[in-house]
């Protein structure tokens, strides 16, 4: 592994405990190469001269799409609680969560 | 409109020491009150069955797509103009974070480009608390708690319900401009009024749909240092509010004292023990990785619709207080409980028919705390003005009013129906002289006692008179005539 990654060990590591994946030491050498590649693409942006360039939020320059406030129906309990792993009281169970969001 | 505030139990908080000065920023968020829920058209409902207004958006299944209920736009921006904000173009953003009542693994907020920023609220006392900013985002889901003694860290499960999961908000965050807990309860009561004011939202912190979290810290008094904070969670009501903001800042008090510091974390707020509890902090909290959202576009007010909702913004607490106090010749903070109640106009227009506004004002707070029944501005006038010319005694008014709320009907007929008949002062003034005469020991303590034996004596004097009277003298005619034949 090269020492001028973009990205460190330990970064890649943190990226990775953020989403909730549990990745091998090799694991983190290797995406540690390949996420600095990515990083390194997207780099290649600070040559241009942006100045006075508005960041783009919609390809197609779209504003204020929004919808009524007007319900539609919602689907049947009795389906979504299938597709769920563990359910009592009509409520989706799952493991406890540590502290409060 | 009648609502009442839940200003909690009158108990006075021990307050911290004066070396030291409190510093709370607090972050307000509330539910608002549209039909369908942020991103989709399922039901924005409190209480409905777990898990029925539930779609593939806001459950956050593949594919879903969201779109922004243009009616929680509107009031977002409403809220943030009566806030004194400037309204600004928005960007939605995803807070990146894993947890259970939040089924993207993202919430949908906004982070660099908050709608409403830079606003302001004035409590009743005149204290000004500048408002950093008011933005949109979604609810999250509810989350039940199984096992253990019911505490988060304890559960061995949790049940969860999206019902509420996408449901709008607005979470408005104030600078650390608070030094007291009762500015705090004051700033929040005032926002609360002011959420009603504009019908945005039921504004419930005991249904959770005005939830508060303070940032708590203290600093040497005279100090304009800014030192670790606490976020405190789970209030409930505004007397939990001042409870638990008292507790963190004498618990970080006697850290500094033992020349230890708190440390920068989440805190949960124990109603039971009183007392704030350390939550089981999350590495890296603060970690959410924002980025705006692709699936939204930028939200960008014309000038016309912003102007459209100044015009629509209906006279807010404050202005309401102002304008009773001036029509009543009392202070603003005076018209405080009036204001609260919904009652102002109701005030205003009784002072318009005629009526004393010191008398409506005292009235309404100490007599019509259970609502105005029957009673219009009109009928309350003509009570008002009975009373204010002698016809009545305080006594008798009270009785009336309580009669007029129930059934209507004019003060001058229930008067009558009640034998309540004004007596004439000359009969009083000849009363008054038989009874000094038929008791000159008690007339010498009155003229020439101390205080407390005047005091007495004219007790007694008034009882006598009241006595024969069944009632019906005026107790301030009768002081009058007392002293008159004293000198």
């Amino acid at each position: 592994m090269a020492e001028s990654e973009s990205l460190s060990r330990d970064e890649v590591a943190h990226v990775a405990k953020l989403a909730l994946l549990d990745l091998t030491d090799e694991e983190i050498d290797l995406f540690t190469v390949q996420l600095s590649g990515v990083i390194d693409t997207a780099r290649e942006m600070n040559a241009l001269d942006l100045d006075g360039v508005q960041p783009t939020h919609h390809p197609l320059g779209l504003v204020n799409v929004m919808r009524a406030d007007e319900l539609r129906p919602s689907i049947d309990r009795d389906e979504v609680l299938a597709q769920a792993p563990a359910v009592e009281d009509d409520r989706f169970k799952v493991p406890p969560a540590l502290g409060e969001a | 409109m009648y609502y009442t505030v839940d200003r909690g139990p009158e108990v006075h908080e021990p307050s911290i020491p004066d070396a030291w000065e409190l510093v709370v920023g607090l972050e307000v968020h509330v539910e608002l009150s549209t039909k369908t829920k942020l991103f989709c058209g399922c039901a924005n409902h409190f209480g409905s069955e777990p898990n029925t207004n539930v779609c593939p958006t806001c459950l956050g299944l593949p594919g879903a797509l969201p779109v922004i209920n243009a009616a929680a736009v509107t009031s977002a921006m409403r809220l943030g103009r009566a806030l004194n904000c400037e309204v600004k173009p928005s960007v939605m953003a995803r807070k990146n974070y894993f947890y259970p009542d939040m089924p993207k693994d993202f919430q949908t907020s906004q982070y660099d480009q908050p709608t409403n920023e830079n606003g302001w609220l004035d409590t009743p006392a005149g204290v000004r608390i500048n408002i950093e900013r008011a933005h949109i985002e979604e609810d999250t889901g509810k989350s039940t708690h199984v096992g253990g003694d019911g505490r988060i860290s304890s559960a061995q499960y949790s049940l969860i319900d999206y019902n509420r999961a996408g449901v709008p908000l607005l979470e408005i965050v104030s600078c650390p401009d608070i030094r007291t807990a009762e500015e705090a309860k004051a700033y929040v009561a005032e926002l609360r009024g002011i959420v009603l004011a504009l019908d945005v939202s039921d504004a419930k912190m005991e249904e959770g749909s005005m939830r508060v979290d303070a940032n708590v810290s203290v600093r040497p008094r005279g100090s304009d240092e800014l030192r670790t904070r606490c976020e405190v969670k789970n209030i409930n009501s505004l007397s939990s509010l001042g409870r638990a903001i008292a507790y963190e800042a004498k618990r970080h008090i006697s850290l500094y004292d033992t020349g230890d510091r708190p440390i920068q974390e989440t805190r949960h707020w124990d109603e039971e023990a009183g007392r704030t509890r350390s939550g089981r902090s999350k590495e890296n909290e603060e970690d959410y990785r924002y980025f705006p959202e692709p699936d939204l576009t930028p939200l960008v007010p014309s000038v016309e619709e912003l102007e459209a909702i100044d015009a629509s913004l209906p006279e807010l607490p404050g202005a309401q207080r102002s304008a009773l106090a001036e029509a009543a010749g009392i202070s603003a903070p005076d018209a405080g409980l009036i204001v609260e109640r919904g009652h102002s106009q109701f005030a205003l227009d009784t002072i318009a028919a005629g009526a004393d506004g010191a008398r409506v004002v005292v009235h309404i707070n100490n007599n019509l705390a259970g609502g105005l029944g029957e009673l219009t501005p009109e009928l309350f006038a003509g009570l008002v003005q009975m009373e204010t010319a002698g016809d009545l005694t305080s006594t008798q008014t009270k009785t009336v009013l309580a009669q007029m709320v129930e059934s209507g009907g004019t003060a001058a007929d229930i008067a009558a129906a009640k034998g309540f008949e004004a007596m004439d002062t000359s009969e009083l003034d000849g009363m008054v002289d038989d009874l000094i005469s038929s008791h000159p020991d008690e007339w010498t303590r009155f003229c020439e006692g101390d205080e407390g034996d005047a005091k007495k004596m004219a007790g007694f004097f008034t009882g006598q008179i009241m006595k024969a009277t069944k009632g019906q003298a005026d107790g301030k005619v009768i002081a009058q005539i007392l002293n008159s034949r004293r000198s």
